[in-house]
């Protein structure tokens, strides 16, 4: 008998440790994720300012929020960086692992070349083509040392190009790791597909085009879901490489969100933009991992 | 990605050509702006004003080298980098060791010791990892300030444990699922307890996966921004802090010599992860995004 209840203990013991384990992990996200989220979200129903206050204003803040013009410019600037990031990342990504699929010499050193910005820190990146662009000192004053006298290439103080510089340093940084994404998809299509193609007389663009590019559907799911997420969340990049401007040409919802909060005091009008950024990236995020997870399990 | 080559496309010479010219600009557009960085850093400031930024160095030099890691101002101080680059790695070891160790325990029950509801829980932590960080730093500044770990390197070690889990589990999730089952079983009925089977059972073969979230977490929380800003922006800093500092706010000359040096200086761990272990580098980039 009491050996039975021994057991019994142990087992019951044994029972309870994977969750003991696994508690002060969930613990932390429940607080410091899910909890935070939901105190961003009251904030931004609340007349906080300097520090956060419990006045409820109802949906004052998001009124007053569409109504900034710095918001809907951040808003446009984002639009327009994330589709040409998204847009170039993808393009090149694809032209590069496509290549790179075609029995290369050398692909053992070029893919590590690709890949490497992925390894740095944005800071870094935006000091190395903030003087790149910089038309005094960097490309455009080169240029004009060789003898290219006519060249012009001031997009990051011109505030109608600005924004593209930050999509020329964003996929200089995160191509490479699209163009693993698509080689790891190319590389797991079966090789009888692409035969029987070739041997129906199909050309190379037509394989690639009809077959194999279609085939790539989940690397695109993929590299879309990625890139749009860190397109939302850039702050680093502009930070170093155009600190938002010039005027409010580079401004995106993440520094506006940092600006409005620690800098202008207006924590309320803050906390609605974040509240907004987490909207849509949980609209993006939320279906494919949904999918993701159920597709495993 | 490293099977080996079975495609059969045939390509003609001009094609052929054409393919291996574009590889090779790019090629060149990756490499360009790092290697221009390196070339002006061993410059003297007045070559790189007065001169072009292509043009081999004619005064080899390490001094700005020598001034980004301990003389430049950076903030207030002129105290270089220095002190800001052990910031750094105060922070980044034990935040790396610790998020490594839950996420790989939590990985160990969310396949082995499987219970009601763990896929919706660990959905939670997944999604935690693509949240913007924007909607955390109001409370995470607030708690910072009152438990008073506010600018100090244990409150962004703290921080990046807690945004770092989330990551860490994916990855030893997903590797344990592959794990046999029936080894885990077998040793249970042997007598073997949880941590005894974790310990003998799981951890000695989990050694590429370790690697691969070691390598991941290193990376993400050395290259942090926003939450070194945010949380320790004054002699608690981390690097990357620091080295923005540098940049923008040198009031006077801008040293870009000295510039170049501290983000090569700050580029270096990273760099130097990637070029050692590139592979498990990349393996764990695919891992974070195709939830295979």
């Amino acid at each position: 008998m009491i050996r039975q209840g021994e057991v019994d203990f142990r087992t019951r013991l044994q029972n309870w440790i994977p969750k003991v384990v696994l508690s002060p992990s969930l613990a932390m996200v429940l607080v410091f994720v899910y909890g935070f989220i939901f105190f961003t979200i009251y904030l931004s129903f609340t007349d906080s300012r300097i520090l956060p206050s419990f006045g409820l204003v109802g949906m004052e803040n998001y009124s007053k929020l569409w109504r900034l013009s710095h918001w809907t410019t951040s808003l446009t600037n984002l639009g327009i960086f994330a589709f040409f990031y998204i847009t170039v990342c993808t393009a090149l990504g694809l032209a590069l692992a496509i290549f790179l699929d075609q029995k290369i010499r050398g692909e053992g050193v070029l893919r590590p070349i690709y890949l490497y910005p992925m390894a740095l820190s944005f800071i870094v990146t935006g000091t190395a083509w903030k003087w790149f662009l910089d038309p005094g000192i960097g490309l455009e004053h080169t240029m004009h040392l060789w003898g290219w006298t006519s060249f012009k290439f001031d997009w990051i103080k011109n505030r109608d190009f600005a924004i593209y510089t930050i999509v020329l340093a964003a996929v200089w940084q995160t191509s490479g790791f699209v163009m693993a994404m698509f080689l790891a998809g190319l590389r797991g299509i079966d090789n009888e597909i692409m035969k029987a193609a070739q041997i129906d007389g199909a050309s190379n663009w037509n394989l690639y085009r009809r077959i194999v590019i279609p085939l790539l559907r989940p690397a695109f799911l993929s590299a879309f879901v990625i890139l749009a997420h860190l397109a939302i969340k850039s702050y680093d990049l502009v930070i170093a490489l155009t600190g938002g401007g010039p005027g409010r040409a580079t401004e995106l919802p993440a520094t506006f969100m940092y600006s409005y909060t620690f800098t202008r005091n207006q924590m309320g009008i803050g906390a609605s933009s974040a509240v907004i950024m987490l909207m849509t990236i949980a609209a993006i995020m939320v279906p494919y991992l949904y999918a993701e997870l159920k597709e495993k399990s | 990605m490293s099977s080996a080559q079975t495609q059969s496309v045939r390509t003609g010479r001009v094609t052929r050509s054409f393919i291996y010219l574009f590889l090779l600009v790019s090629a060149l557009f990756y490499l360009l702006p790092f290697f221009i960085m390196l070339l002006n850093s061993v410059k003297p400031l007045g070559e790189i004003t007065g001169g072009n930024m292509m043009a081999m160095p004619e005064v080899f030099t390490l001094e700005a080298w020598k001034a980004a890691w301990s003389t430049a101002q950076v903030g207030v101080e002129p105290t270089g980098l220095r002190p800001y680059f052990w910031n750094s790695i105060k922070m980044v070891v034990p935040a790396v060791f610790i998020s490594t160790i839950l996420g790989a325990l939590n990985g160990y029950v969310l396949t082995k010791w499987r219970f009601k509801y763990d896929t919706i829980l660990f959905g939670l932590m997944l999604f935690s990892c693509f949240i913007p960080f924007q909607i955390v730093l109001i409370p995470m500044a607030r708690i910072l300030g009152i438990v008073g770990l506010s600018g100090s390197t244990y409150g962004l070690i703290l921080v990046h444990v807690v945004y770092g889990v989330g990551f860490s589990t994916l990855y030893f999730r997903n590797y344990y699922a592959a794990f046999p089952t029936e080894l885990v079983r077998a040793a249970q009925i042997d007598g073997a307890g949880f941590f005894q089977i974790f310990y003998r059972i799981l951890l000695p073969s989990s050694g590429p996966i370790i690697v691969v979230c070691v390598i991941w977490q290193f990376t993400n929380i050395w290259n942090d921004f926003l939450f070194g800003a945010s949380f320790a922006s004054g002699s608690g800093a981390p690097m990357t802090v620091a080295l923005n500092n540098l940049v923008q706010s040198s009031t006077g000359v801008k040293e870009y010599n000295v510039h170049f040096a501290g983000a090569i200086l700050a580029a270096l761990p990273t760099l130097l992860v990637y070029i050692v272990a590139g592979r498990y580098f990349v393996r764990g980039l695919m891992a974070g995004s195709v939830k295979g």
